[in-house]
């Protein structure tokens, strides 16, 4: 590798510093070289020897927790999509048609994922350019989450623009990696939950599955909408009504939505996030490695938990009735606590503070996915508004350290 | 039974090339050299010309702003001219070996007045081995401290044992205690701190004990000033070492300046050795035929709070420990042994590398490879978890940072010293420089309170 490394700094870097003809690029040259090569910088004031953990190898274990959610999103939409035509049912095996699921899946989740990271490393590149710094890692996870919480048959373009905003909006006018207020993953889905609603809402969850209704081909009763989608239509209505009625067939045992298809995730739904299962992979690494925090995706488990049993307790609405249990592992709950609520730059930063701030993004996520049926998501739109009090949480959490010292000066004093 | 105090936060780094055995006696090296970079904040004002005979205890320079400190030779010789840096502040004050003679003074009974000590130590090159919190400086001649720590117990890597550092110097050291016993008001004693199963100092009666147990940093005596009295705003701490306390004893009861080092010879790049030598000993004569120089850093003190003194430079004054590792300058190919390589080499506190899966006894020969650039601050708890204060490290960073000096205050800056933050500094993702950010914090306090 030494070769390869003198080949680098002889032949290609000459290009792009100085006179070189490429010294415009030289950002990316440098985001490529220390890619592949960690410099041979040494420590210089300071500790002498440092950890050997990077921001590289800690984002790059964030997507390899991702990586369950992302295969089994990619099945699920080919799954999903057999389902919508007819060609399996819900009690077929699961290897069924395994590799036409795996395809059908690529082709969809593929150019999110290329669109996602081209427009988001693309500004990147141009902004670290202009200001004259090194790459930061950030957009790494973010470029991956964004194409995995899209509805499936979301518009490219509209995937590009969403994710322009979030990472200039969210991140970039506030100085970049780091200093962001907001998830940027989630700005970009609740920008075009707001910029596009009506291209947002409806058949969008399933691949296809409005070319398939005005061909004619789609199964009989299948309508592609969310879990979540079906609940909301319950609110408003008599608990044992007809629709309500209809609709909590579908969440019993044996149904769709029976709690055991939601926890395992062959339910319709953004790219990612159906599975529970999948999602508690990914909490199994991020906890074990210690990069993803236990303490905001326990609380946040257990907020939700306890909105469910709350719901449970008053039964004002069939919605109100489901298990808290089947309530968090429905629609982005799970994953949302596990890879969104943990960004470490949008959450809390105190261990106190991540209690409070997890289980209230637990408990309003449930409390307005209910209260609100024109919101069905509540994940997103709790999580970017604890996102926005977390500094606050942490403001409290640092005013006590501080008044404990000042008793303790007052007592010294007296 | 001696109060024990459990620290639960922290971080042992498991280095290669621990000293053991029997301390050696190194032979006189034929120089002595100060450096008066030690002593922060410090602006010598020199007293002997170069080429000025000069005996063991005479003065070498004065502090420029307390003229009453002293700082002596610890060896008869020749006086040089100053090393100096940029500005022309002075780096390095040598003295070259030859001649003979001490100075001495009357000798202090047990019984000394705080006076009587005090203005010894001042004239005799006793009070610089004095530190101070707030702000990790000298104390100034007329500051009277609340209390007096001493930890025997240095938790940081490799670092040698008490028993080692003090050698058969217990009666020294149990009369340093009585003269700093002295000093304090309301028949307070020093506040000894020691490693938890140590019994090296069973039959201390000059201080008050506290034994410490639990992972770096809790020998530290910052760590042990937070448990036992935290300090409050307006309180002052003197802090001194375990040898120079032994060093005081022997000083003022002989009546002449005792400057003795037990020094540990550490890291994968030496033979380990105890060595027995003085302060101010040139870093080459240490390093002579027991460490292997190419590609090599030598620290005097440890590797998180050390400082590299070059090929010239000499042991720093607080320094009982040299480390010797290798330099880190190859770059990494990330599959291999860059940032997605199995990294079975590398010694970290998170789990995203195997260290936690190896046996407790693995030694690692860690080099000063930066392991990644400077980002920003992202990770989130990571000094948390190695930092054992009741003080939120970051957020007192961030407002050292942007410079609010009454935020700083408030959380705490008053207590700390760079040296608490090293391991926050080594855990850091972001490779932020920690220590020298609290340094400067403590800098812009000092400012403030001038």
């Amino acid at each position: 590798m030494k070769a390869l490394h003198k080949l680098i700094e002889e032949r290609v870097k000459p290009n792009f510093t100085g006179e070189g003809k490429l010294k415009r690029f030289w950002v990316v040259f440098d985001a490529l070289e220390t890619f592949l090569f960690t410099p041979g910088h040494t420590t210089k004031k300071g500790v002498h020897v440092r950890d050997g953990i990077d921001l590289k190898r800690t984002m790059f274990l964030v997507i390899v927790a991702m990586v369950p959610a992302l295969l089994f999103g990619t099945w699920n939409i080919g799954h999903q999509y057999y389902l919508s035509l007819g060609d399996i049912t819900t009690a077929d095996p699961w290897n069924a048609m395994l590799l036409d699921k795996l395809i059908v899946g690529a082709i969809k989740v593929v150019p999110l994922i290329v669109v996602s990271y081209a427009t988001g490393l693309g500004i990147e590149f141009v902004i670290a350019g202009m200001n004259g710094h090194a790459i930061n890692e950030g957009f790494l996870v973010s470029g991956m989450l964004i194409p995995l919480i899209m509805p499936v048959d979301v518009p490219l373009w509209m995937v590009a623009v969403a994710t322009a905003f979030a990472v200039l909006i969210a991140k970039e006018v506030f100085g970049g990696t780091g200093m962001n207020i907001l998830n940027v993953a989630l700005t970009a889905r609740a920008f075009l939950f707001f910029a596009y609603p009506k291209q947002m809402s409806g058949e969008i969850w399933i691949h296809n599955v409005m070319a398939s209704k005005a061909g004619g081909v789609l199964a009989d009763g299948y309508t592609g909408a969310t879990a979540l989608g079906h609940l909301a239509n319950t609110v408003g209505q008599p608990v044992s009504g007809e629709v309500s009625n209809g609709v909590m067939a579908m969440f019993a045992d044996g149904g769709l939505f029976s709690l055991m298809n939601c926890f395992i995730g062959t339910i319709p739904g953004s790219v990612a996030e159906t599975s529970a299962l999948a999602a508690l992979i990914g909490a199994a690494i991020l906890i074990w490695t210690g990069i993803g925090s236990w303490r905001i995706i326990s609380s946040f488990i257990v907020g939700g938990l306890v909105m469910g049993v709350i719901f449970n307790a008053l039964g004002l609405n069939a919605y109100m009735t489901i298990g808290p249990v089947h309530q968090i592992v429905m629609g982005g709950f799970m994953f949302g606590a596990v890879f969104m609520a943990t960004d470490p730059v949008s959450a809390a930063q105190t261990n106190t503070g991540k209690w409070v701030y997890g289980f209230l993004g637990g408990f309003f996520s449930i409390m307005i996915r209910v209260f609100n049926p024109a919101y069905p998501e509540g994940v997103m739109m709790a999580i970017l508004f604890m996102n926005v009090m977390a500094p606050t949480i942490d403001h409290y959490v640092i005013e006590a350290n501080i008044r404990r010292r000042e008793k303790r000066l007052t007592a010294a004093v007296a | 039974m001696p109060a024990s105090v459990k620290i639960r936060k922290g971080l042992d780094i498991r280095l290669k090339g621990g000293a053991h055995g029997d301390t050696h006696a190194l032979s006189a090296a034929d120089r002595f050299s100060i450096h008066p970079t030690d002593f922060h904040g410090l602006i010598p004002r020199m007293a002997v010309k170069a080429g000025t005979e000069v005996k063991a205890g005479d003065v070498l320079f004065t502090d420029k702003k307390n003229p009453e400190i002293q700082f002596v030779s610890a060896i008869s010789g020749t006086a040089q001219e100053p090393v100096r840096g940029e500005k022309r502040r002075i780096l390095r004050v040598d003295v070259v070996a030859g001649g003979t003679g001490e100075v001495t003074f009357p000798g202090l009974q047990t019984t000394a007045s705080a006076g009587d000590v005090r203005s010894a130590m001042l004239a005799h090159g006793f009070w610089p081995m004095l530190r101070q919190r707030p702000f990790d400086v000298m104390p100034g001649p007329e500051s009277q401290p609340r209390d007096i720590f001493v930890s025997a117990y240095d938790s940081a890597p490799l670092a040698p044992s008490a028993a080692q550092a003090l050698g058969d110097r217990m009666e020294s050291f149990r009369q340093g205690l009585t003269f700093l016993n002295a000093l304090l008001d309301g028949g307070k004693k020093v506040q000894l701190g020691i490693e938890a199963g140590d019994d090296t100092f069973s039959g201390v009666t000059e201080a008050d004990i506290t034994s410490f147990s639990g992972p770096h940093p809790a020998g530290n005596v910052g760590v042990q000033i937070h448990e036992v009295a935290p300090m409050n705003k307006g309180e002052v701490v003197w802090t001194i070492g375990l040898q120079d306390v032994a060093n005081l004893g022997e000083g003022l009861t002989a009546g002449r300046f005792v400057g003795q080092r037990t020094v540990a010879l550490t890291g994968s790049r030496s033979q380990p050795a105890l060595l027995s030598t003085t302060i101010g000993t040139p870093m080459a004569h240490i390093a002579k035929d027991r460490v292997s120089m190419e590609d090599t850093r030598v620290i005097s003190g440890n590797v998180l709070t050390g400082t590299e003194r070059g090929e010239d430079g000499a042991l720093g004054f607080f320094d009982h420990q040299v480390t010797c590792i290798p330099e880190g300058h190859e770059p990494l190919f990330f599959l291999t042994k860059g940032w997605l390589g199995p990294g079975f080499d590398k010694f970290s506190a998170s789990r995203a590398f195997p260290t936690w899966l190896m046996p407790r006894g693995k030694e690692y020969d860690l080099n000063t490879n930066n392991n990644g650039e400077e980002r920003a601050f992202v990770v989130s708890g990571q000094y948390d978890a190695v930092f054992p204060f009741d003080i939120y490290p970051v957020q007192l960073i961030k407002s050292i940072m942007v410079g609010d000096i009454d935020r700083m205050e408030k959380l705490g800056i008053y207590e700390v010293a760079p040296e608490d933050f090293a391991l926050c500094e080594y855990v850091c993702t972001s490779k932020l420089a920690v220590q020298g950010i609290v340094r400067k914090g403590l800098d812009q306090m000092i400012e403030e309170f001038a």
